[in-house]
C-alpha cells in the first residue's frame, strides 16, 4: 500500500501535478517543506525590519507613503506563507516561538544594518530584486498552497522593486553627496545581496533533493549568474558600479564572470554572528511578547460577546 | 494566545459577476476581526469587492484522493458532454 502511495505521489510531481495539503506525501517532503516555508515566511517578516527603521525618517511624505505600504506588504507575504506552512501541519504559534527563540533561521541579508536612507533603495533593487529571482521558479514549485502564495507575493515583489530602482534614480540626479551615498549602499549591499541564493551548489546539502520533488526549481548557481546579468545593466543605467573587479561580460559563455564572495562572512552570519542578528530576533521578540495583552484581550472578548449571543438564543 | 485563536478560510470575490474563491487562511478570535484582517491581509490591491471567513472546522471535504470512487459516479457517463454526439458538420447552429 505505501508503494503504492510513494510511486502515486511521485508520478504527480513528475506530470507537474500540484501536490495538495491532504494528499499523501512523503515525511521528508513534508518536513523540507514546512522548514523551507517557515523559513521564507520568517524572512518576510524579519524583513520589515531594516526598512520600519527609516519609515519615521522618509525624506518626504510620498516616500513615507510608499515604504510603509512596502512594510506592510512583507508583512502580508509573512502571513501568506504561515498560512502555507499550516496547510502542512505546522502550527502558527509555534513557529513564532521557533523563530523568536532562534531555534528556525531566516534569510542573512535581514542581519545587514540600513545605514543612510539610499539603503531603502538598494533594498528594493538588489535584495527585492534577487528575492524575485528566487521567488519567480518557486510560482511552478510542486506543493500547491506555496505556489499559490509565491504567485501573489511575485506580483506585489514588482512594485517593490521599481519603487527602490527609481528612489535611486532621484538620488542619482541630486548632490555629489546624494549619489556618493548611494555608490556606498551599493558596495556594502551587493555581495550579501548575492549571498542570498545560498552557498554554492557544491556545498548545498538540500539542492539535490529539493530538485527531485520540485521543490526548488533551479540551483543557487544559476540563480545568482542569472541576478548578476540582469543587475549589471540596470547598475550602468543607473552610474553605479558593483565593488567586483572580477566583474566582466564574458562572450563565450554568454554570462558575466564574477567574484567569489566571502562564504565564510556567510556561515558566520547564518550561525548568528552577523551585525544585526541580536537585534533582529530581539525586536521581534519584543514585539510578540508586548502583544500578548492584546491578543489575550480579543479573545477575551470574542468569548464575553459570544457568550452574550448565547444567553440571548436560549432568552 | 494567538494559538488558540481558530483559524478561518478566506474567500474573495475578485469583481461582481465572479464567484467567491479560495485565497488563504488566517487566525482571529472572531468573525468580524477575521473579515477585518481578511481585507488587510487578501486585498490590499482592490483584489476583491466582497469577502466570506468560514471557520476552517466548519468545511466538510471529499477524501484527497484522487482515484476515490466518490467520483466514480461521473467518470463513464461521457454521454454528458456535447463531443459525445456525432453530427453532420452541415447542420447550423448545433
Amino acid at each position: 500500500m505505501s508503494e503504492d502511495l510513494e510511486s502515486r505521489f511521485e508520478a504527480a510531481v513528475r506530470s507537474e501535478s500540484r501536490i495538495e495539503p491532504r494528499d499523501w506525501m512523503p515525511d521528508g517532503y513534508r518536513k523540507t517543506l514546512i522548514r523551507q516555508i517557515a523559513q521564507h515566511a520568517h524572512s518576510e517578516i524579519i524583513g520589515m525590519q531594516p526598512e520600519g527603521n527609516w519609515i519615521s525618517r522618509a525624506p518626504s511624505l510620498r516616500r513615507k507613503a510608499v515604504l510603509l505600504a512596502k512594510v506592510q506588504d512583507e508583512a502580508g507575504h509573512g502571513l501568506y506563507l504561515y498560512s502555507a506552512a499550516e496547510t502542512l501541519g505546522a502550527e502558527r504559534g509555534d513557529l513564532t516561538e521557533k523563530l523568536i527563540a532562534g531555534r528556525q533561521k531566516y534569510s542573512s541579508i535581514f542581519n545587514y544594518p540600513t545605514l543612510t536612507f539610499a539603503d531603502v533603495g538598494v533594498i528594493g533593487w538588489l535584495v527585492d530584486g534577487a528575492a524575485i529571482c528566487n521567488q519567480v521558479p518557486l510560482c511552478r514549485t510542486s506543493y500547491g498552497p506555496y505556489a499559490r502564495a509565491m504567485i501573489r507575493v511575485c506580483k506585489e515583489e514588482s512594485f517593490h522593486q521599481r519603487q527602490g530602482y527609481e528612489l535611486l534614480a532621484t538620488m542619482m540626479s541630486g548632490t555629489p553627496a546624494q549619489r556618493e551615498m548611494v555608490q556606498d549602499a551599493v558596495n556594502r549591499w551587493w555581495w550579501p545581496a548575492l549571498m542570498m541564493f545560498g552557498p554554492p551548489d557544491s556545498e548545498s546539502s538540500n539542492t539535490e533533493r529539493s530538485m527531485a520533488w520540485r521543490i526548488k526549481r533551479n540551483t543557487n548557481d544559476e540563480l545568482r549568474q542569472k541576478f548578476v546579468d540582469m543587475s549589471v545593466p540596470q547598475a550602468e543605467r543607473l552610474g553605479v558600479t558593483f565593488p567586483d573587479p572580477e566583474l566582466r561580460w564574458n562572450p563565450e559563455r554568454g554570462h558575466h564572470d564574477f567574484g567569489t564572495p566571502d562564504w565564510d562572512e556567510f556561515w558566520r552570519v547564518v550561525q548568528g554572528d552577523g551585525p544585526c542578528n541580536a537585534q533582529r530576533v530581539a525586536h521581534r521578540r519584543a514585539a510578540h511578547e508586548d502583544g500578548a495583552w492584546v491578543r489575550e484581550a480579543a479573545t477575551a472578548h470574542a468569548a464575553k460577546r459570544a457568550r452574550r449571543a448565547g444567553r440571548e438564543a436560549v432568552a | 494566545m494567538s494559538a488558540s485563536w481558530p483559524l478561518w478560510e478566506v474567500f474573495v470575490r475578485g469583481k461582481r459577476g465572479l464567484n467567491h474563491v479560495h485565497v488563504g487562511s488566517l487566525h482571529a478570535p472572531d468573525a468580524e476581526m477575521a473579515v477585518r484582517n481578511a481585507r488587510d491581509v487578501y486585498t490590499r490591491r482592490n483584489e476583491g469587492v466582497s469577502v466570506w471567513v468560514v471557520p476552517a472546522e466548519a468545511i466538510t471535504a471529499s477524501s484527497p484522493d484522487e482515484k476515490d470512487p466518490f467520483f466514480a459516479p461521473s467518470g463513464d457517463k461521457v454521454y454528458r458532454h456535447p463531443t459525445f454526439y456525432a453530427i453532420s458538420e452541415d447542420v447550423p447552429h448545433l
